[in-house]
C-alpha cells in the first residue's frame, strides 16, 4: 500500500493464491465454525454441499492474510528505496461479502483486489481507500467478494509532523 | 432443546448469547496467522498506530462472533449456512481482557421461492464487549431448511 494520494480508482492487484487443505479447513472450523459440513467429511457429502467445504469466514480471513502480506511487501520496497512508509489504520467495515460457490477441500483459491473509490473521510491526515476484494477458484469461478474499506495515511499528514 | 427450524425463527426475537474472553494471546495468533499488521500483533508497534494500543483483527471478532453464535443455536438447527453478510460495521476496539457476546435480532424472514425445502432468515448481529460498548455490528440472511424437509426426509 502507497500513500493515499499515490492510489488510483481501478488500480488492481493479484493478492496471490491460498489451497485449502481438508486439514486447514477443519482446523479453523473446529476453533471458529464447527458446522458438520465444515468439520466432518462423511457429514458434509451427506449435506447439500456435497463436501467438506471451508467456512466462509476462513475464505474472507485467508484473503485478508494476504492483503496484509501484500502490503508488507510494499513497505519493504519503500523502505528500501529510503521513502517513507504510511501507515495504514483500521477498516470500519465491510460490504456486500458474498460466498457464491462453497470452497471445497483441495481447491486453490487466487485473490485480487481493485480500488474502487478514494473518500475524503476519516481522522485527519487520513483518507478512505474502498477496494473489491475477490476469490476465484481453479476452474475459474468467482468464489467469494467483498468490498473492504482502509483508512490510509495521506503523505501531507507525514509532512506536517 | 428442540433442533429449530426455519419455521421457529420469528421477526422481532431477540436472543444474546456467549461469554467469550479475549486475550492478548488470542488476538496475537490469529493476526499471525491471517492479518499481520502492527496493531494486531505487538503491543509497542500498536501504540504508534491509529488505535493506539493492541487490538483484535476484524476478521478475529467475526470468527469470534460466529463460534458464539454456532454455540449458541447454529449448531442446534437446520443451518444451511449463508451466501453472505450484507454489511460488516467494526465500531469500536476489541482489547486484550475483552469479554464478548452477541446478540442476536431476527430482523426478515422470507421462504425461498426457488427452493420449496429451505427459507431465509434475517439476522442483526451486535457485538457487545462487558461494558455493553457495541464492536461489531453484522447484517446477514441464513438459510435454514423447513420442518416440512425433515418430515419429507423421514418418512422418505
Amino acid at each position: 500500500m502507497k500513500f493515499f494520494e499515490d492510489l488510483r480508482i481501478g488500480e488492481r492487484r493479484e493478492l496471490g493464491s491460498h489451497t485449502f487443505t481438508a486439514e486447514g479447513i477443519k482446523a479453523f472450523a473446529r476453533r471458529y465454525d464447527p458446522q458438520l459440513f465444515h468439520i466432518d467429511e462423511e457429514a458434509a457429502a451427506r449435506s447439500h454441499f456435497g463436501g467438506l467445504c471451508a467456512s466462509g469466514w476462513q475464505t474472507g480471513a485467508v484473503c485478508m492474510r494476504l492483503i496484509a502480506l501484500g502490503n508488507q511487501r510494499d513497505m519493504a520496497a519503500l523502505q528500501a528505496s529510503g521513502q517513507d512508509v504510511p501507515n495504514i489504520g483500521p477498516s470500519p467495515g465491510v460490504r456486500d461479502l458474498r460466498w457464491f460457490k462453497p470452497v471445497y477441500a483441495g481447491d486453490t483459491i487466487s485473490y485480487a483486489l481493485e480500488i474502487k473509490d478514494l473518500r475524503d473521510a476519516g481522522p485527519p491526515g487520513y483518507g478512505l481507500v474502498v477496494s473489491q476484494t475477490t476469490g476465484t477458484n481453479q476452474a475459474g469461478e468467482l468464489v467469494y467478494s467483498a468490498q473492504g474499506a482502509v483508512f490510509v495515511e495521506r503523505k501531507r499528514n507525514r509532512k506536517a509532523q | 432443546m428442540a433442533k429449530l427450524f426455519w419455521e421457529d425463527f420469528a421477526v422481532g426475537q431477540v436472543n444474546e448469547y456467549g461469554r467469550q474472553p479475549v486475550s492478548a494471546e488470542d488476538i496475537k495468533a490469529f493476526a499471525a496467522e491471517f492479518d499481520p499488521q502492527p496493531m494486531h500483533l505487538d503491543e509497542e508497534a500498536a501504540r504508534a498506530t491509529m488505535v493506539g494500543g493492541l487490538c483484535a483483527s476484524g476478521w478475529h471478532t467475526c470468527a469470534i462472533m460466529m463460534r458464539i453464535v454456532a454455540d449458541g443455536f447454529v449448531l442446534n438447527s437446520s443451518s444451511m449456512g449463508a451466501p453472505g453478510v450484507e454489511e460488516i460495521r467494526w465500531l469500536a476496539p476489541v482489547r486484550p481482557g475483552d469479554v464478548l457476546r452477541v446478540r442476536v435480532t431476527v430482523v426478515d424472514k422470507k421462504a425461498s421461492q426457488s427452493r420449496p425445502l429451505l427459507g431465509f432468515v434475517g439476522l442483526f448481529f451486535e457485538v457487545l464487549n462487558d461494558v455493553g460498548t457495541c464492536v461489531m455490528t453484522s447484517r446477514t440472511n441464513m438459510m435454514f431448511a423447513r420442518r416440512t424437509s425433515a418430515h419429507a426426509g423421514a418418512s422418505a
